[in-house]
């Protein structure tokens, strides 16, 4: 082979090569796979058969908390078909995976608006997934509830700061936003754990994002200081040159906007570094997997989540003994009750839309509970479930919890006032 | 503090396990001009496969001076199976086939490598922990080097240095450089190229297995999805070296490793630049330095060295 038409072939395989892996990264992110996912509730108490879809990452980094969503609203359905809440109604779940990626939620947001049984979808978990699904459901006027998402842009408008503006009516949210999280974070960082100094850190989500501005904003306003600030690469575990910077840029305090896939092992690198200083993250990092991933130097590290401790509040109880005892395999995770009641929601607003139309699902049923999501308030897992006129909760409850002795312990709990 | 010691540090270890997972792309595309894109879970195979000699096969609380080299032993002995496997039933019979094919199958076989292990591998569907070697860090002077490091510090040079030897010195090595200048005349000097071919892949799983061990003794933690990105990284590592050529990896590597870090660390302090300066602008600037050193070099930097083409 003569040697220049060798290497003009090279050239030619490397730029296929670049354009195929190109594709192939396109393709894992768009690839679907576990769609027979859905768990179909028994029970049939005849009648109508009502579906409520679930999105949330049932494999990858994240499944541990999509699979805690996931069940719990399998559990709400299966509690609602026992009690037979909605007479003539049995309610059935389809559970899609997003992966936590934006494109796979919107397939899955079609998905979901072509079945016409679906009345309603608890999800996702990611704020970045929402943006990519809330168009979607509110041209079908489908009603989305998501136990997890804490941007406030998602109910608020993208200008939340100044001009509160509702984007879509169709959304409503169990969880609180970063709008309060953040600064509540800073407000225990500065005063309780009376840290001055503050590295910060996030992953350029729009979660992630989000929670790190709303905590410096609030965190500089009380007087501290940033030492510095960098954004990750969440594709990539090696933490290496950050951990460097944090170290030299004498912080006492670190604060992550992201989740416990790069935090856990950020936080291992921060103090492998030789900066022996506290995590603090929201409820991106709130889950087991986190402890376990940032191994023992992780005692310390701080997380705030959305309502009081599940395992403490007595409303929830029943909740944790009827999950225990449907012997699901994974646990109910930060996410659990909030999923449940989320479910609940669309159960409730299905009871009002039945009731209204003497026990006959009306042929607008997606318009109506939409509509009646709006004014659904009961006593839930999580405490009084209601919405405000952007369609956030009206509950607006955080705990900051500490990692003691390899496990979540709550520090303190209540709200940010301002 | 001057921290731009213990930053060129942390470039070194990064690069120095990108080089190690380069050295198999570069090897088999010398021989057999093929991307082995599953060369990327060949790695993640290996380093599950040492997480299995640790965590199912052995003993509980088996100290890890013995548990290393069994854990290495089981890293390389499912990577090269892996790898041959993948060679005798996917690439070969494609040998002859339009350039493509085997290119298509080595995407689809990374993709069911992933996904087999996502599957089947107990508690493999989010990330799983990795021992430890205990002990506390070492501090020379600004320097802290942690005790996971030491290994990928000792280990890519050995490797490097020991398949120096076996491409120059050996037989099989210097058959390996007649099958990469031409196929066809080595064949008629009485030299078993499938042999040869089957040899490239082995060697270059073993460095991935090496660099799957190096990876979970440095991060703690492994996962199904660790080999795609890093071996997207890999394959930029053996380009920028000079695809085909075993240093020009290793280098390769390093630099790629050491640009990353020193992106991450320094461009933020460029005036103006505060906004392309994080870690989530790293890959850009590797990227750009790819393309610099393409367009001024298109064989890569050290592209040239025909004859050590192995």
């Amino acid at each position: 082979v003569p040697r220049k038409g060798l290497i003009v072939r090279q050239r030619s395989l490397i730029a296929i090569t670049a354009a195929l892996a190109a594709g192939a990264l396109t393709l894992t992110a768009c690839g679907s796979r576990d769609d027979s996912a859905g768990s179909d509730s028994e029970g049939s108490g005849g009648g109508t058969t009502v579906v409520i879809g679930v999105d949330a990452p049932l494999t990858g980094d994240l499944s541990a908390l999509g699979l805690g969503i996931k069940n719990s609203v399998d559990l709400a359905a299966k509690t609602a078909n026992k009690e037979k809440t909605v007479e003539g109604v049995t309610f059935k779940v389809e559970a899609l995976d997003d992966q936590a990626q934006p494109s796979s939620g919107q397939q899955n947001a079609t998905k979901l608006v072509a079945d016409k049984d679906v009345l309603g979808v608890v999800g996702p978990l990611n704020s970045s997934v929402a943006e990519s699904m809330q168009k979607v459901f509110d041209d079908a006027k489908l009603v989305e509830v998501s136990p997890a998402n804490t941007n406030p842009a998602l109910t608020q408008g993208t200008d939340w700061q100044k001009t509160k503006t509702r984007p879509y009516k169709s959304y409503f949210r169990t969880a609180t936003t970063d709008a309060i999280q953040g600064p509540f974070a800073a407000q225990y960082v500065y005063n309780d754990a009376k840290k001055k100094k503050v590295f910060v850190i996030d992953d350029k989500k729009t979660y992630g994002a989000g929670l790190a501005a709303t905590f410096t904003e609030e965190f500089k306003k009380l007087g501290g200081k940033i030492a510095g600030t960098e954004h990750i690469n969440p594709d990539t575990k090696d933490f290496s040159a950050v951990a460097t910077k944090v170290k030299n840029s004498g912080a006492d305090v670190v604060y992550y906007g992201g989740e416990y896939p790069q935090a856990g092992p950020l936080s291992k690198q921060i103090k492998a570094a030789g900066a022996k200083i506290p995590v603090v993250g929201g409820d991106g990092i709130y889950s087991a997997d986190f402890i376990k991933l940032a191994g023992a130097s992780g005692t310390g590290d701080l997380a705030t989540s959305v309502g009081a401790p599940v395992e403490e509040l007595p409303s929830a109880k029943e909740f944790v003994a009827n999950y225990k005892a449907a012997g699901y395999k994974e646990a109910f995770e930060a996410y659990g009750g909030y999923s449940y009641d989320s479910a609940w929601a669309i159960i409730e607003a299905v009871k009002k839309v039945v009731e209204d139309n003497n026990g006959k699902l009306p042929s607008d049923a997606r318009a109506k509970v939409t509509a009646a999501m709006q004014n659904v308030s009961f006593d839930g897992v999580t405490g009084k479930v209601s919405f405000d006129e952007y369609g956030d909760a009206t509950n607006k409850q955080l705990t900051v919890y500490s990692v003691e002795k390899g496990a979540w312990k709550a520090v303190k709990s209540g709200t940010y006032t301002g | 503090v001057n921290e731009l010691p213990q930053q060129l540090v942390n470039g070194l270890l990064l690069g120095s396990m990108y080089g190690l997972v380069a050295i198999g792309y570069t090897m088999v595309y010398g021989i057999v001009q093929l991307i082995n894109f599953a060369h990327g879970e060949i790695f993640m195979t290996g380093a599950f496969g040492a997480l299995t000699i640790y965590v199912y096969v052995l003993p509980d609380g088996t100290s890890m001076w013995i548990a290393l080299p069994l854990m290495l032993i089981g890293a390389a002995l499912v990577s090269t199976t892996i790898a041959v496997g993948a060679e005798r039933f996917a690439y070969r019979p494609l040998r002859s086939a339009p350039r493509l094919a085997p290119l298509i199958t080595a995407i689809g076989l990374s993709l069911a490598l992933q996904q087999a292990v996502w599957a089947w591998y107990p508690e493999a569907k989010s990330a799983r922990t990795f021992p430890e070697i205990p002990g506390g860090a070492f501090e020379i002077g600004s320097v802290t080097i942690q005790t996971g490091d030491v290994f990928l510090l000792i280990a890519a040079p050995i490797s490097m240095a020991v398949l120096a030897y076996f491409v120059m010195k050996t037989r099989t090595g210097r058959g390996m450089q007649a099958t990469a200048q031409d196929p066809d005349t080595a064949k008629l000097m009485g030299i078993n190229t499938d042999r040869i071919i089957v040899v490239a892949f082995a060697l270059g799983a073993i460095f991935a297995a090496v660099g799957g061990v190096a990876y979970g003794l440095k991060y703690g933690q492994i996962d199904f999805r660790m080999g795609f990105i890093l071996g997207l990284k890999a394959f930029t590592a053996a380009v920028l070296g000079g695809i085909g050529n075993i240093y020009g990896a290793m280098i390769g590597g390093v630099v790629l490793g050491i640009a990353e870090t020193l992106a991450t660390a320094y461009i933020a302090d460029i005036p103006g630049m505060d906004k392309f300066g994080s870690q989530s602008w790293a890959d850009v600037w590797a990227f750009v330095l790819l393309i610099l050193v393409l367009l001024f070099r298109p064989q890569g930097l050290l592209g040239e060295r025909v004859a050590d083409r192995a």
